[in-house]
């Protein structure tokens, strides 16, 4: 049957940019070579200012999605705010970490703006992804996963740039994931892009080749 | 059949309630609390403070074991009035809730946060069958990004507020009472911890030392001390003032 990491494809990609963050994802869902739907979305918004990715095993997708949805309810509820980027990492890591033996086929992407704070009050764009089991990396330029990683890194290693403005870097993160899933048979058709700025959010919905 | 303490049948089960509607036995555990030593808190403005008078039953007591205001975790600390052996376990049990959380969201708790969690365990000794309710109040200080500095109090009941200054234990009516007289809202910390001195000064009996005196603080830190430097930990905003210290701020 293969690995489950490879079962259903699907590919996620974030970016930072100058005082906004990008995340996006391509549309497929398949079973192994068969595809499926060209409407799975793989990125979930959290709060107003934060996704997460869940590229991998589409049945652990929802799974834990529905269990952060339950999560960060609960922070909301408990803790009297929305729950910030690192934080929110932190508490899916423990919650990848709890199913150490038996995890998750999932590996999530993280991007989000924090909300500006007294001690904080101009906030740096957030992303981080992580493996199956919870270990964070948190690099400056942009973040990958899925069955598309390796084109994933290629393209975006030589498309991105630091700084750029919210219309730049949705022009940077769509060709790249476009360029990226086009070379890998089991992610793609079609794809959505989020661009997350300080006081608002741009959903787009991309086509692509449906072979 | 009467209970000790004039309570009446309704006494002895704390879980009962009586025909007034009270649980006597929290009643009974707020009285070990106000016949506890003295202890306050003042909130600041970059700040908050507490203090405790710390008094042996006998001069042959090594004091350098006795330890009344505890950190819980780096941006909390904890004071108390009523039973010492009660405080430690709460003391504990505070630490292990403080250390979870880190676990789970990697950051420590809001001091709100680590109030209710503390007030849930306090409250369900008052429900459950075979124990007893804690025999103190708490006084926490702390500070953390949400809500700035703050001072709570939790009672035995497990009921907690918010307070701007508050005292607990024997002399607390009295000293809220100088409080409310001398408190302003834009008091800094060091003023604070000089009304705290005061206050508690009001109705000591014997000599204020170092020895008989414990001080905790929690400050406000700055932007740059809250920066993360990869492989360092944050600095903790609360702290318990050396004998040094505590003797210094006596001596003004």
């Amino acid at each position: 049957m293969g690995s489950p990491m490879e079962m259903n494809g699907g590919s996620v990609i974030a970016m930072t940019g100058k005082d906004c963050v990008a995340i996006a994802s391509d549309l497929r869902l398949g079973q192994q070579a068969v595809g499926l739907s060209a409407d799975f979305e793989k990125v979930f918004p959290i709060n107003n200012q934060l996704y997460v990715g869940l590229p991998g095993f589409a049945t652990d997708t929802y799974t834990l999605r529905e269990h952060l949805r339950f999560r960060v309810n609960m922070y909301r509820m408990k803790e009297e705010r929305e729950i910030t980027p690192k934080t929110f990492a932190h508490l899916l890591s423990s919650t990848l970490y709890e199913k150490r033996f038996g995890p998750y086929f999932i590996e999530p992407v993280i991007a989000g703006i924090p909300a500006p704070s007294a001690i904080d009050p101009d906030p740096k764009p957030f992303i981080c992804n992580m493996d199956t089991i919870g270990c964070i990396t948190t690099p400056k330029d942009f973040v990958v996963a899925g069955t598309a990683t390796d084109k994933l890194y290629g393209v975006a290693e030589g498309l991105w740039e630091p700084d750029l403005e919210p219309e730049d870097l949705f022009e940077t993160i769509s060709q790249t994931l476009l360029a990226a899933v086009d070379r890998d048979c089991i992610s793609g058709w079609g794809a959505v892009v989020h661009v997350i700025t300080k006081d608002k959010i741009i959903t787009r919905h991309l086509k692509g080749r449906m072979d | 059949m009467s209970a000790p303490g004039g309570g009446g049948a309704y006494s002895f089960s704390l879980t009962t309630f009586s025909p007034s509607g009270k649980l006597v036995q929290i009643e009974h555990a707020l009285a070990a609390v106000s016949g506890g030593q003295t202890s306050l808190g003042i909130k600041a403005k970059n700040g908050v403070v507490l203090a405790t008078e710390k008094k042996t039953p006998s001069p042959l007591v090594d004091d350098s074991s006795l330890e009344k205001v505890a950190m819980i975790c780096p941006n909390i600390g904890f004071v108390y009035a009523g039973m010492g052996p009660d405080y430690r376990v709460l003391v504990a049990k505070a630490r292990k809730i403080a250390q979870s959380y880190w676990k789970v969201y990697g950051e420590y708790p809001p001091v709100k946060v680590l109030v209710a969690d503390v007030a849930a365990v306090m409250q369900k000794a008052t429900q459950s069958g075979g124990v007893r309710p804690y025999g103190i109040s708490l006084l926490v200080c702390g500070w953390d990004n949400h809500r700035g500095q703050s001072l709570y109090q939790i009672d035995p009941s497990g009921s907690f507020w918010a307070w701007k200054a508050s005292a607990i234990g024997k002399n607390m009516s009295n000293a809220k009472t100088f409080l409310e007289k001398r408190y302003s809202d834009d008091i800094s910390l060091e003023d604070a911890i000089h009304t705290a001195l005061l206050t508690l000064k009001e109705g000591f009996e014997g000599e204020m030392t170092e020895k008989t005196i414990e001080i905790g603080i929690a400050s406000v830190p700055t932007a740059e001390q809250m920066e993360v430097k990869s492989g360092e930990r944050l600095p903790a905003t609360f702290r318990k003032l050396s004998e040094a210290e505590v003797r210094d701020y006596l001596a003004l």
